[in-house]
């Protein structure tokens, strides 16, 4: 049986994988177009007129923000619409049916929307180089903040996939919700230069915590300690992946 | 053993349509079997609790001796599945389609990529394995779909309606496989709304109306309850009908009726008193579809 649990799993992210690749337009294209714009207009542009931020030029300082942007949104991305259009085509009956248990779906999924964050990322990372200098101070930082952080969103936005009804309410969380949290996130600023009262607010946005955890992987500097950015990557992770269980053993959106 | 064993099984809707109450049914390792009733009988949902994509409300149910309670996954590995509507993804190729089903169903991509070959094959796809899915014509889909539910060599397949609104050719294409990968061993359970298709293929049959079963039996001996057969007669002319009115006669068109004809009459009497009554007959053959009338009685009684 484990066997075929880690065939199953492996089915599930070889065709998220072919599906990205199918539609690279899609899925690849854009976001290094619109992360491109960004290092133009506020790194070039506008960053050359605002002042180091802990001895970091602003362009070298919002790479690592513009990287997990990129990272966050396409996991998300990939597992909503794919997950959504499986529902709506009904091929999600296809895994249905099948043996494979649901945490093989999710999982699945997930890994899916991992698969693209990542390939994503390093696309952006390659394009900062011609803006930037690349300095990576604690690559385990690097790396455990990109895997955790595209899990947790794909987990998200698995959840946001089970819920819709309709592509408006696929829409809805990544126009209303996640886009704002990302802008808020501290991709373009410290939270330290913000006022008391946002500096706390901010805390309470799990951005803060996978810009800053992965900002201190680059520069080794962070505006929150990383040992609890990583805590607080993991607990989400927990509580989304325990989320998504209990969905899909009640079958909510899924089945009669 | 028997392939499906169904005992007391109830569904209620969340919006409170109770659509199973209380159906009882046992299938046969290696049965033809088919499953009767109108629309919104309860088929597809008996179906839908077979496979995992409806949770039951009540109720006990095996598949080959697995209980979907405690052994749901071996229960499941034991059947494929051809819905009514395609379900497949649109835009992916034909060969994908039916190899990731069979990872999904844990069989390696190496013996997938080979056991799709034989399928494809079989089922007239081959030439077709790179093509979209969405670029295949109604019949190629359907065919798609027999070889997506047979990929991972299911002990049963259901089909919830296969052959609705396929061509004739098509349908008979279909029986012929059918009935070669059930004498091959392979339960086949089916749902249909053509009761020629289950004269012509069913060994078993039962009859779902409102959630219960309201009639189990073998095909044979139901059809040795229709006391009368249908035949299609064609004459050269049309004539008046008045003499032959023990036939209860319809006519189809200037040359064409349908008439009724008892069990035990002799078939000689009955083109004796048709020729007696002026008709020149051209034509005279069963119409088959005996249980259509047996059917609608019990449906609407």
């Amino acid at each position: 049986m484990k066997r075929d649990y880690y065939i199953a799993l492996k089915t599930i992210v070889r065709k998220e994988t072919t599906r990205i690749i199918r539609i690279w337009t899609q899925t690849l294209l854009p976001p290094l177009i619109t992360q491109t714009l960004y290092f133009v207009i506020f790194g070039k542009f506008i960053g050359s007129q605002v002042a180091a931020i802990h001895g970091v030029s602003y362009m070298e300082f919002i790479v690592p923000g513009l990287v997990m942007m990129a990272v966050i949104s396409n996991a998300y991305g990939n597992v909503v619409a794919s997950f959504y259009g499986a529902k709506f085509q009904r091929n999600i009956e296809e895994i249905l049916i099948s043996p494979a248990p649901d945490w093989v779906i999710i999982v699945g999924y997930a890994l899916g929307g991992v698969v693209r964050g990542v390939v994503v990322g390093f696309l952006v990372f390659g394009v900062s180089l011609f803006f930037a200098h690349a300095t990576v101070t604690h690559w385990w930082a690097v790396i455990l903040f990109t895997l955790f952080s595209s899990v947790l969103f794909s987990l998200a936005a698995l959840i946001n996939g089970i819920f819709a009804q309709n592509f408006d309410e696929v829409a809805f969380f990544q126009n209303f919700i996640l886009t704002p949290l990302i802008y808020l996130g501290g991709v373009f600023y410290s939270i330290h230069s913000l006022p008391q009262a946002w500096q706390k607010i901010s805390l309470y946005n799990p951005l803060v915590y996978m810009v800053n955890g992965f900002r201190y992987g680059f520069f080794g500097f962070s505006d929150v300690d990383p040992g609890v950015c990583l805590v607080i990557l993991v607990v989400l992770t927990a509580v989304l992946m325990a989320i998504n269980l209990f969905l899909f053993k009640k079958g909510i959106g899924l089945k009669n | 053993m028997n392939a499906i064993c169904i005992k007391g099984l109830v569904k209620t809707y969340r919006t409170g349509t109770q659509a199973l109450k209380g159906v009882d049914l046992s299938i046969a390792d290696g049965d033809f079997f088919a499953l009767l009733g109108a629309n919104g009988a309860g088929k597809t949902t008996i179906i839908g609790i077979l496979t995992g994509l409806v949770t039951k409300t009540g109720g006990k149910v095996e598949i080959f001796g697995h209980d979907i309670d405690t052994d749901f996954e071996a229960a499941k590995k034991s059947i494929g599945v051809v819905p009514q509507e395609f379900n497949f993804h649109m835009f992916e190729q034909v060969q994908d389609i039916v190899v990731n089903q069979a990872g999904y169903f844990g069989i390696d991509h190496k013996t997938a990529l080979k056991d799709s070959q034989e399928i494809l094959k079989r089922v007239g796809l081959w030439e077709k394995r790179k093509a979209i899915s969405r670029t295949l014509s109604g019949g190629m889909k359907r065919r798609l779909m027999i070889a997506r539910g047979l990929i991972h060599h299911p002990r049963m397949l259901i089909l919830d309606e296969p052959t609705a609104g396929v061509d004739v050719e098509l349908r008979h294409g279909m029986w012929e496989y059918l009935r070669q990968i059930n004498a091959a061993g392979t339960t086949i359970l089916l749902t249909t709304h053509y009761l020629e298709e289950v004269e012509q293929m069913c060994n078993n049959c039962a009859i779902i109306k409102e959630g219960e079963i309201v009639l189990l039996d073998n095909v044979r001996h139901l059809l040795t309850k229709v006391p009368q057969d249908t035949y299609r007669v064609t004459v050269k002319e049309m004539l008046s009908l008045d003499q032959v009115r023990s036939f209860n006669p319809v006519k189809i068109d200037e040359h064409t009726l349908d008439i009724e004809i008892q069990k035990r009459e002799e078939l000689n009497e009955v083109i004796l008193k048709l020729a007696q009554s002026g008709f020149v007959i051209t034509d005279f053959h069963p119409k088959g579809n005996r249980l259509e009338k047996l059917f609608l009685e019990i449906v609407q009684r």
